[in-house]
């Protein structure tokens, strides 16, 4: 057989899970063993699939496809040369034809297109895989066309709450305004979610195309990422990808000859979870501690300086290339009822094929856990799954099978918020998990209403109290009743849902309140 | 007399001199602010480029900060506290960011966090005696799917059992 004289191309994640998992060192034993046996390669180092239970995974391109292979440590790069990885050899982490895996090949990917197939910060191969074919749509088209288009699509806020992002963008159009800005809100605090960190690191473009297209459409010319300060791998793949953007003329003034104008900066957060939440966030990046503003003014009238603004989370912003690129039809023939599009679900926590699932609404949650997930990591009964983050209900069992959509989980008090998903074993102690949420709140709160700042740590206290058997009655009584005080007095979703994992755990799973009893 | 008034009295007060800054830490200070205090809302850039050249937010910097944004000593300090990031003491040569969020706690994050603890001998945002480790809480690293996760000097570290946790750190107890 003769080998090919082209160099092979080889890939390695630089998605953070993926390096935290070895991919780095996988990648420096690739390049050195290739060295050693003179073969020439070309390694190129893309985003991650999302399929994280086998990462690092390596990927070879084939005439017949990309061929992968994983879980790879670099003691496996050895072997996996020796068994002939550039022609498909065979070898105990052989995945064959990556595309083919179902948990890949049953999803629907339209934000996540490019996830795992490019080199994230290569605009050259963002370009090559349908890349600002929707800012050049947009370019071309009036300003109030491209709006509709947002609005009939569908498109709600993906940050949690749910908000349609086409009625956002119409007001700030409207409003009256020397400067107007575009912020994205990077601010993932959400424990068990990751798509925002995926989009920037792993296909920063799009999200930069979309905050372009959202600049044109409002009449803003300037945006601004707050990326978390958790999240550096994100932040320098951001950077790059902004600095060739600005090369190429795809930000800056007079955008590809269009006339438009559009400015983007990265600022990063440090490490408060209420700057999640808007106005926190806009009081954050004018330099200030970052406490809830009062609504209205909303800020789409009075935002950032006090200027009209668009504030719209990564995955809102990074679904909307897509939506310029096919049409609002394309993008609503997903999804049902009121929820319309894709969700890019994260599984989380006790799970065995943990990572990221695109689907349209409706999926169930056993269908994710099960067919996607392949039940817990531990190999005991799923008990239990927090959906929505930190503020989201745990939902027991008996409703896994519950359409993912926003109305469906409101209805019972339950949150599909950012769509992070973590799965607990039937090991978990629920009033630890209940407590836990109050010291999140107590430790998060900026402390400027009432109800949050002095609730969460009062729940703590009478959560210690119920689970220590000290008048558990009474207890019960003012732990609901206390809830009931967050939930209708707080000024934002902090203080406003922290009750909600709190009062599902004492609902659906009362015996680990009484075990003291 | 072997002293004269004249040496007697005290020399004149210098700002520099009841800082406990270092030239060089100062020097690092008032790059960061030549660099940045222009920019809308500059506090949150400088306190990053702060601490990413010191290591920390030294008290000391909080009154040339105010002064070069022309805000108080309170409204910087009361940023620097706000915000969970910024630490005001000098860390260890290396940082620990350990997280404690849900995703992590359902796959053994307690009993990592209890290991780490009681490995280094220290709790959370304290420094351990030898100068070498701080432990820092982190609420999410977003790596959710392959938890316990720890940051170390800012690389993230993925299914970390209390096994691996010893070997990346070259401590036992």
């Amino acid at each position: 057989m003769n080998a090919p004289k082209k160099a092979v191309t080889i890939y390695v994640p630089r998605d953070s899970t993926a390096i935290s998992l070895g991919a780095d060192d996988v990648a420096a034993a690739i390049s050195a063993e290739a060295a050693r046996i003179g073969l020439d390669i070309k390694l190129v180092r893309n985003s991650s699939r999302g399929m994280f239970w086998l990462e690092p995974l390596v990927e070879v391109a084939t005439d017949a496809g990309r061929m992968g292979y994983g879980p790879v440590q670099p003691e496996d790069v050895a072997s996996l040369f020796a068994a002939g990885l550039i022609h498909s050899g065979s070898h105990p982490l052989s995945l064959d034809l990556v595309e083919e895996i179902p948990y890949l090949k049953n999803q629907e990917r339209l934000t996540f297109a490019r996830a795992g197939i490019t080199d994230p910060v290569s605009l050259a191969d963002y370009r090559a895989h349908d890349g600002y074919k929707g800012l050049t749509n947009a370019l071309a088209m009036e300003p109030a066309a491209i709006i509709a288009a947002v609005t009939d699509s569908g498109l709600r806020g993906r940050g949690g709450a749910a908000f349609p992002a086409g009625i956002k963008w119409k007001t700030v159009a409207g409003a009256e305004g020397a400067q107007k800005y575009i912020v994205c809100n990077g601010d993932e605090g959400d424990s068990g979610t990751f798509a925002d960190r995926m989009v920037c690191e792993g296909d920063p473009f799009v999200l930069i195309e979309g905050m372009t297209i959202a600049g044109v459409a409002v009449g803003a010319t300037r945006g601004t990422i707050y990326l978390r300060c958790e999240y550096p791998y994100g932040e320098r793949a951001l950077n790059e990808a902004i600095k060739a953007a600005y090369a190429a003329n795809w930000l800056g003034a007079n955008i590809q000859g269009s006339g438009k104008h559009f400015d983007l900066e990265v600022r990063m957060g440090a490490g408060a979870y209420i700057c999640g939440e808007e106005t926190a966030l806009l009081e954050s990046l004018e330099g200030k501690r970052g406490m809830v503003r009062f609504k209205p003014p909303l800020p789409a009238i009075k935002g950032l300086f006090g200027c009209p603004t668009v504030i719209n989370n990564v995955i809102t912003l990074a679904s909307v290339p897509i939506i310029l690129d096919k049409g609002s039809e394309h993008y609503k023939n997903f999804g049902v009822d009121r929820s319309r599009g894709t969700l890019p679900v994260q599984l989380a926590g006790n799970i065995k094929r943990g990572g990221l699932v695109e689907k349209a609404f409706g999926v169930s949650l056993r269908d994710l856990l099960y067919s996607f997930g392949g039940g817990s990591l531990s190999g005991r009964p799923i008990r239990t799954v927090q959906v929505g983050g930190p503020l989201g209900a745990y939902i027991p069992d008996s409703q896994f099978d519950l359409p993912l959509d926003y109305e469906a989980y409101a209805k019972l008090n339950n949150m599909v918020g950012h769509g992070g998903i973590t799965v607990f074993d039937d090991t978990v102690d629920m009033a630890e998990q209940a407590r836990f949420s109050m010291e999140f709140c107590a430790t998060e709160s900026c402390g400027k209403c009432t109800p949050c700042r002095i609730g969460s740590t009062r729940g703590m206290e009478v959560i210690d109290r119920l689970v220590a058997g000290d008048q558990p009655v009474k207890q019960e009584a003012l732990l609901r009743d206390l809830c009931d005080t967050m939930l209708a007095g707080s000024l934002c979703a902090l203080g406003g849902m922290a009750p909600f994992p709190v009062l599902s755990a004492l609902n659906h799973f009362p015996e680990d309140f009484r075990r003291a009893g | 007399m072997a002293t004269s008034t004249f040496e007697r009295r005290s020399p004149p007060i210098k700002l520099a001199e009841l800082s406990s800054l270092s030239a060089a830490d100062s020097a690092a200070i008032n790059a960061v602010l030549a660099r940045l205090k222009d920019l809308p809302g500059a506090l949150l850039p400088i306190l990053h480029g702060v601490q990413d050249a010191l290591g920390y937010v030294p008290k000391d910097a909080v009154p040339i900060i105010a002064k070069s944004l022309n805000l108080s000593r309170a409204e910087v300090h009361g940023v620097i506290s706000f915000y969970h990031w910024y630490r005001t003491e000098k860390p260890g040569e290396h940082v620990l960011h350990l997280c404690r969020a849900e995703a992590c706690q359902a796959v053994g994050g307690r009993a990592l966090e209890a290991h780490v603890k009681t490995t280094l001998g220290i709790d959370f945002h304290q420094t351990t005696a030898d100068g070498r480790y701080t432990l820092e809480p982190a609420y999410c690293l977003g790596n959710c799917a392959v938890g316990p996760s720890l940051m170390i000097d800012g690389a993230l570290k993925g299914r970390v059992t209390a096994d691996r946790f010893d070997r990346l750190t070259g401590v036992t107890a």
